[in-house]
């Protein structure tokens, strides 16, 4: 027997994991069901496909209102993988073809998988020239390395892409500076914005970005369902042809419940998005004090820089993330590491490595984040469980140490 | 160990360990489902249909655990594997010996890494898919016994486990023949039910050995051209390029042009890693009648140094059982040494492969192969090279 005895059980779920996926409002449900009776093809000429297409058309605009910008200017998607896909690919192909020069990519080296594995693949496969830019220690951009590549030859820069906001430490980033930047030399830009619609304002007229891409599930609406909002008169390269439905720049019949669903939830997320800030950033810091009342020696990723309200990424030092995760899983609360898994297999978050972490540090991180279902009780349920769990984490790293 | 325990259920994605783990719940513990990530790039090693380091096996094992009900992660072990059984893998061929790597992944991966995470994050045991045995003894140990179904019987790979590694394992089907453990797979909805064994070793693709070690060990000694020579003889009879692509009692794939003198058969007798020399000769040059063994590890209680002892032996894995006697010396210091006279003689046994004791069904322990003497041979080249090769 180990000398250990088992923890007791918990009786209940805190879902402390909003920036993977959050739990479906009920406006988004109610659309959605509402529409999925509906017969019609958006793309159908006759009464039933005239209604289909009402209804995605009234979602889009809906969209365009929450977001800031024209309806027109609305792609939707199947996602936010497939949006970043199509801005980076559509842009990278349509601006080589418009000048064989601009071959260079510039990324943040914290971008999400879908942009940064999208960049690698321009770069093994197109002919690309990937430049990843640096971040600082709390993981914000450094504005004067992006100036300094784009002025040291700005005719060979096809696009540059850096996210609205961290998925993973939830750090802000200064998208403003980078489309001035950018646009200084005739650059367009493109952001990735899922984790900062709902949670901070977004409005793409006013940011000036190029391209940004947002998606349903990260704020109450359902998985499958995104947008690349694409500056009128921007010229993109299609990733899936057929149909053309989507402004020829995206093909496939367009999935009306989903997108009604989309449009309920971005609606109300975007509403909300004020008092959603004030209460989660409560919340998050009633999480981050209360964790380290019980862990003093816990180290706040990102540290002062602004972030989003509802993400904390805290490191626990001596403990592997994957084992904190096992034992809050036992404990019924429900984390991330933060970092990407291939088969399952935990690496250290390239976030966390470009923040200047060693491998062993990023390892150690757990990323806690709160959304429109998050309560008190739900930060009660992890500060509860997580002294002895931080306890038996360590014990586990020093014996496999020994 | 009785009672409700916590335990961790090694699966591999086959369909063993699927039904061990089914068996654990059922046997009233509480169980959560790990497999083991023992690449970091899973495609690096092997791929295909079979084998534990691809992600197919991790998706298997995934959907076994749903379908068992219980939780499931993935545990990276792949630092662990690669230093501890891949590097030793390596070296050991290097050396011109021919290494388990399975027994050396259950001393250091499953039973030990694994077992210590477990045992340190709150857990009491690790069950795996093993075919073998445990009893608890008359003085109270943990007794480590073949299975059952002797055609399927693992105790061989266990053979080095300890007694602070036993007291924490479970093997829920030592008691168990395939057919019936695939039939239960198939009754609980489990879908690796049909799936093939894995018999090849996991990290190497498509079971070519030569071809992963050439890769591997680049120019590592003894990496480069030796001679094949006769070895009653002294004859050069032909080149090779790495002494890694030869095993003792190989007879295929050879390359030497012409046939014996007699027309018969020649084998692989001996390698010399230092000089590369393979060294070829009839089949009788095989006889194995004692051996040497050292680095042992007993399963219980050791065997008084000094005292010879009557026991049956096993030299490979899925091999003949032995009747032999065994003789432990210890030079004070901690160091044990263990002599092996077989009764029965063994044939084409190799410096490297495990000697696993037995005393009737139950394991008494395990020590690596250093030498091999034939009683009746002129030659004794084996316990040369083994020597040079120290």
């Amino acid at each position: 027997m180990s000398e250990t005895s088992p923890l007791p059980a918990a009786p209940r779920r805190a879902y402390l994991d909003h920036a993977a996926t959050t739990p479906m409002r009920v406006e988004a449900r109610e659309a959605l069901v509402a529409h999925l009776d509906l017969v019609g093809n958006p793309s159908s000429l006759h009464a039933a496909g005239r209604e289909a297409r009402r209804v995605v058309e009234e979602s889009r605009e809906t969209v365009a209102d929450a977001l800031g910008c024209r309806p027109g200017e609305v792609v939707l998607t199947a996602g936010g993988t497939e949006s970043d896909n199509l801005a980076l690919k559509g842009l990278f192909w349509s601006r080589r073809a418009a000048d064989p020069r601009r071959v260079r990519v510039l990324v943040s080296a914290v971008e999400h998988h879908a942009v940064l594995d999208t960049a690698v693949w321009l770069a093994e496969h197109e002919g690309a020239t990937l430049e990843l830019l640096p971040v600082d220690a709390r993981g914000r951009l450094d504005v004067a390395a992006l100036e300094a590549t784009l002025v040291a030859d700005p005719t060979s820069v096809a696009l540059v892409s850096v996210m609205w906001a961290n998925n993973e430490t939830g750090v802000l980033q200064p998208v403003e500076a980078v489309v001035a930047a950018a646009h200084a030399h005739g650059v367009p830009v493109h952001t990735d914005a899922i984790q900062a619609v709902g949670s901070v304002p977004v409005d793409v007229a006013a940011s000036g970005v190029d391209l940004l891409t947002a998606t349903a599930h990260k704020v109450g609406g359902p998985h499958g369902a995104g947008v690349l909002v694409a500056r009128r008169g921007l010229d993109l390269t299609p990733l899936l042809h057929g149909g053309g439905q989507e402004r020829d720049l995206r093909s496939g019949t367009v999935g009306v419940p989903a997108v009604a669903g989309l449009a309920a939830a971005f609606e109300s997320a975007v509403k909300e998005q004020v008092d959603h800030a004030t209460r989660v950033s409560h919340l998050r810091d009633t999480l981050v004090e209360g964790v380290r009342a019980v862990v003093p020696d816990v180290v706040l990723n990102g540290g002062d820089a602004e972030k989003l309200p509802g993400i904390a990424n805290l490191r626990f030092p001596e403990c592997e993330g994957d084992s904190l995760l096992m034992l809050l899983d036992a404990q019924g609360v429900e984390v991330s590491t933060g970092s990407a898994c291939s088969a399952g297999v935990p690496q250290a978050s390239h976030v966390l490595l470009a923040m200047g972490q060693s491998e062993e540090e990023a390892r150690s991180s757990l990323r806690f984040s709160l959304g429109h279902t998050s309560t008190e009780a739900d930060v009660a349920a992890l500060v509860a469980a997580i002294g002895p769990v931080v306890e038996r984490a360590r014990t586990a790293t020093r014996r496999v140490r020994r | 160990m009785t009672g409700r325990l916590r335990v961790v259920a090694a699966m591999s994605g086959g369909v063993d360990s699927a039904v061990a783990a089914a068996r654990a719940v059922e046997a009233g513990h509480d169980v959560t489902g790990v497999h083991l990530a023992l690449s970091r790039n899973p495609a690096s090693y092997r791929s295909g249909a079979r084998g534990c380091c691809t992600i197919e096996d991790s998706n298997d094992a995934r959907r076994a655990a749903d379908v068992i009900g219980i939780p499931f992660y993935v545990w990276d072990m792949s630092a662990e594997f690669h230093d501890d059984v891949v590097v030793d893998f390596m070296d050991e061929y290097a050396a011109g010996r021919t290494p388990n790597p399975c027994l050396r992944c259950n001393e250091k991966i499953k039973f030990a890494a694994v077992l210590d995470r477990a045992l340190a994050l709150g857990f009491d045991a690790v069950a795996t898919g093993h075919y073998a045995q445990l009893r608890t003894g008359a003085d109270g140990l943990v007794e480590l016994h073949r299975a059952g179904d002797t055609a399927k019987d693992q105790s061989y790979v266990l053979g080095v486990l300890d007694q602070s590694q036993l007291a924490h394992s479970l093997f829920p089907l030592g008691d168990s023949e395939k057919p019936a453990v695939r039939r239960e797979a198939a009754e609980r909805g489990l879908l690796v039910a049909d799936k093939p064994d894995s018999t090849d070793i996991c990290f190497v693709a498509d079971g070519d050995n030569t071809g992963w070690l050439a890769e591997k060990l680049g120019d590592r000694a003894p990496n480069h051209g030796g001679d094949i020579v006769d070895d009653a003889t002294g004859e050069v009879l032909g080149r090779h390029t790495g002494t890694y692509g030869y095993t003792i009692g190989q007879r295929k794939g050879l390359r030497i042009g012409r046939p014996a003198p007699d027309g018969k058969p020649r084998f692989v007798l001996d390698i010399e890693p230092v000089s590369g020399t393979v060294r070829v000769g009839p089949r009788a040059g095989l006889r194995v009648d004692a051996l040497r063994a050292d680095r042992p590890r007993w399963c219980g209680a050791a065997p008084s140094p000094g005292a010879p002892m009557a026991c049956t032996v096993q030299l490979r894995a899925h091999g003949a059982e032995h009747r032999a006697e065994l003789r432990v010396d210890d030079d004070g210091e901690g160091t044990q040494t263990v002599h092996v006279d077989l009764l029965d003689p063994a044939e084409g046994i190799a410096p490297g492969q495990a000697v696993v004791v037995y005393d009737g069904t139950r394991v008494v322990g395990s020590a690596t192969i250093a030498a091999t003497v034939r009683a009746t041979a002129t030659a004794t080249s084996a316990t040369a090279a083994a020597g040079a090769a120290r």
